[in-house]
């Protein structure tokens, strides 16, 4: 009861529901314009949550990560590209839809699914954050390396592209966090004589270089791509008999994405593919998905909005980013000084049981927001590239330089923006670089103190259960893409 | 799906060097081994310090590891090999090209100017010839920005010709 009423809080502070409803309109905005979305969004106005107090800057951040992985539909729907990646399934059946004369149907089912999503996964996060800190305190540091691998070898599955060149990123992420002064011997490593590298490299500059930047070099390469946006007239709020073939897609969906989104490491976007798949699975007219199945965006929806409170039971219970945008967000708790894990629990309660709260009232009012607003959100998609990207590149530059005052960090910035830009091109994913980046300390700090404990013994890592149940699930997660591209290949056969 | 295969099938026809595979294999692994020789310049703890492994342990392993994925992925490209990707268009090596400017005006000129310059530049080379777009993209936004982080955040930007005249 006591929980619940925390939960409430935010609804009885105006300043709290202020941030919501600024960070829900954001969000959405966010979302609807592709190339951006809420990892891009977030880590662009993090300089800005230092002004707010720590509750307000993660409740900031997490109604921008709900809002828009929604938002990411209404362009999926409208223009037949995702807002955000997360919303490629929805462009499947959602477009196809659109074409027919059906755009407000196809976004209220969207909006429906993606809301009872939301609401179902932060259920989840409720009952089963807590639950996962208590976990937690059996955990020493040879669990916690356990653990960090885990969440790395789980990049591994990251989307469609190769396995392996997932890994070289997220190694490649883990190599960028020890830059600078090691933390157990404070000897310099990396730093070429650069003063400013002693501190190591800011998650910010990456993460908007890898997000922002390179996706302004990759639009530069689109300048004269023309987009077919279909008119919207009004958004429909599903009909009974809509309701009736989707339910079950909804809540299937629901649990599928919440449970993908506890995965370290994964997140909306693998959600919503398989979210999509299952529903196709288990419909009765597979036939129709791919040319207009309601079914179709019911799945997808109701998936990746799912995995928003899916992917923050490992953030907040054990420091472990469920997803790109979650990095983000645990910056935010750390940049605010709130640790995250098990402790967070016992003693800030309000804060989290807060963020909980925040999140439900983010996805009712996303739900208000793109039923009244959808038609004008769609609108945002007519601002041309030639006068956006160049005011986003002037709040790039300002939020990046606001955090340490410094210039370095604009060029850090800028050069990732370029190695992003490359890495995409050829095939590499930039998650996890971000998500490397996050562990890097972790896996490197944990394995340094574990081998400490063991005076030295790197076996003693499997003699600890919790540790070789992490260890067993890694050599799972490396193996999965395996298998699963040679049954597509026998299947193709 | 046909346009893959026939950029697959051209892609098979190059000589090895000039094959997107082995270029961004040979440019990774070139930067892994530069900075695993970086690696062996780090300072030693002394054994009565030192508590676990080297400083320079950890980033070495992981280089190897950078190193030993690398090979196998164009192992897996010579049997494989990826599509050609399309050739990059002017506008990106003049984007590309303002950030070099953006870095040299705001070391040398003046930070706001530089967000300014690359503003404009970007915007009209996107293909935006109206001044008043070009100016709201490249002084009044960035004025804005300005100060918004100047009196909100209460951020003192670095010196320079303009940001002199504002501060003084």
């Amino acid at each position: 009861m006591d929980n619940l009423l925390l939960m409430l809080a935010p609804l009885f502070s105006s300043k709290l529901l202020l941030v919501l409803f600024f960070g829900t309109l954001f969000g959405l905005i966010l979302g609807v314009l592709p190339g951006l979305g809420p990892t891009t969004g977030g880590a662009l106005i993090l300089p800005f949550t230092m002004t707010l107090d720590p509750l307000s800057a993660i409740v900031l951040l997490t109604s921008i990560y709900c809002a828009g992985t929604y938002g990411g539909a209404i362009t999926a729907v409208l223009i037949n590209t995702p807002g955000t990646p997360a919303a490629a399934a929805t462009c499947l059946d959602g477009y196809p839809l659109a074409q027919k004369g059906e755009a407000g149907r196809a976004l209220g089912m969207a909006t429906v699914s993606s809301t009872v999503g939301g609401i179902f996964s932060v259920v989840i996060l409720v009952f089963f954050a807590p639950i996962l800190a208590q976990l937690a305190y059996e955990f020493g540091q040879p669990e916690y390396f356990a653990l960090a691998i885990f969440g790395l070898t789980m990049l591994a599955s990251i989307g469609e592209g190769s396995p392996i060149k997932n890994l070289i990123a997220g190694a490649f992420g883990i190599l960028i966090s020890t830059v600078g002064k090691d933390f157990m011997t404070s000897i310099d490593r990396f730093t070429f004589g650069i003063n400013e590298l002693t501190e190591g490299i800011g998650f910010i500059p990456v993460v908007v270089g890898l997000f922002a930047m390179s996706e302004m070099l990759t639009q530069s390469t689109l300048i004269n791509q023309v987009f077919n946006r279909i008119a919207l007239k009004a958004i429909k709020l599903p009909s009974k008999d809509d309701y009736k073939k989707t339910w079950k897609t909804i809540l299937r969906s629901s649990g599928i994405g919440s449970f993908i989104g506890v995965l370290p490491a994964e997140g909306g976007t693998v959600a919503s593919l398989i979210g999509y798949s299952e529903a196709k699975r288990f419909s009765k007219k597979p036939e129709e998905f791919g040319k207009g199945s309601i079914e179709g965006i019911a799945g997808a929806e109701a998936a990746n909005n799912a995995a928003t409170g899916g992917a923050m039971v490992p953030t907040l219970a054990l420091g472990i980013p469920g997803s790109a945008t979650t990095a983000v967000i645990l910056t935010g708790l750390i940049i605010h000084g709130v640790r995250p894990g098990p402790d967070l629990f016992r003693e800030q309660p309000d804060f989290l049981y807060g963020i909980f709260g925040a999140m439900l009232i983010a996805n009712i009012l996303f739900f208000i927001f793109g039923f009244f607003g959808a038609k004008i959100f769609a609108r945002i998609t007519l601002v041309p590239n030639k006068i956006l990207w160049p005011m986003i590149f002037a709040v790039s530059v300002c939020g990046t330089y606001s955090l340490n005052q410094s210039i370095i960090d604009v060029w850090i910035m800028l050069f990732f923006g370029v190695l992003g830009f490359f890495m995409r091109r050829y095939g590499f994913s930039v998650v996890p670089v971000i998500i490397g980046l996050i562990l890097g300390e972790l896996v490197e700090g944990t394995l340094r103190q574990s081998l400490v404990i063991f005076d030295g013994n790197w076996l003693m890592f499997f003699t600890r259960p919790i540790a070789l149940t992490f260890f067993i699930l890694s050599l799972i997660a490396l193996a999965f893409p395996l298998i699963r591209s040679r049954k597509i290949k026998k299947n193709n056969d | 799906m046909k346009n893959v295969q026939k950029s697959k099938r051209a892609n098979k026809s190059l000589p090895f060097f000039f094959k997107d595979e082995f270029k961004v294999s040979f440019v990774i692994i070139f930067i892994s081994l530069i900075l695993l020789f970086t690696t062996f310049t780090f300072d030693v703890v002394p054994p009565i310090l030192n508590r676990g492994i080297q400083p320079a342990t950890f980033p070495k392993a992981l280089l190897i590891l950078i190193i030993a994925m690398t090979l196998i992925i164009y192992y897996l490209a010579t049997k494989n090999p990826w599509k050609i990707e399309k050739k990059l268009p002017k506008s990106f090596f003049l984007t590309l090209f303002s950030f070099i400017l953006f870095v040299i005006v705001s070391k040398t000129l003046d930070f706001f100017l530089a967000i300014s310059a690359l503003s404009i530049f970007v915007s009209y080379c996107w293909g935006e010839k109206r001044l008043f777009y070009l100016l709201l993209v490249g002084i009044i936004f960035p004025i804005i920005v300005f100060i918004f982080f100047e009196t909100i955040l209460g951020l003192r930007f670095p010196p320079g010709i303009i940001t002199n005249i504002y501060y003084s």
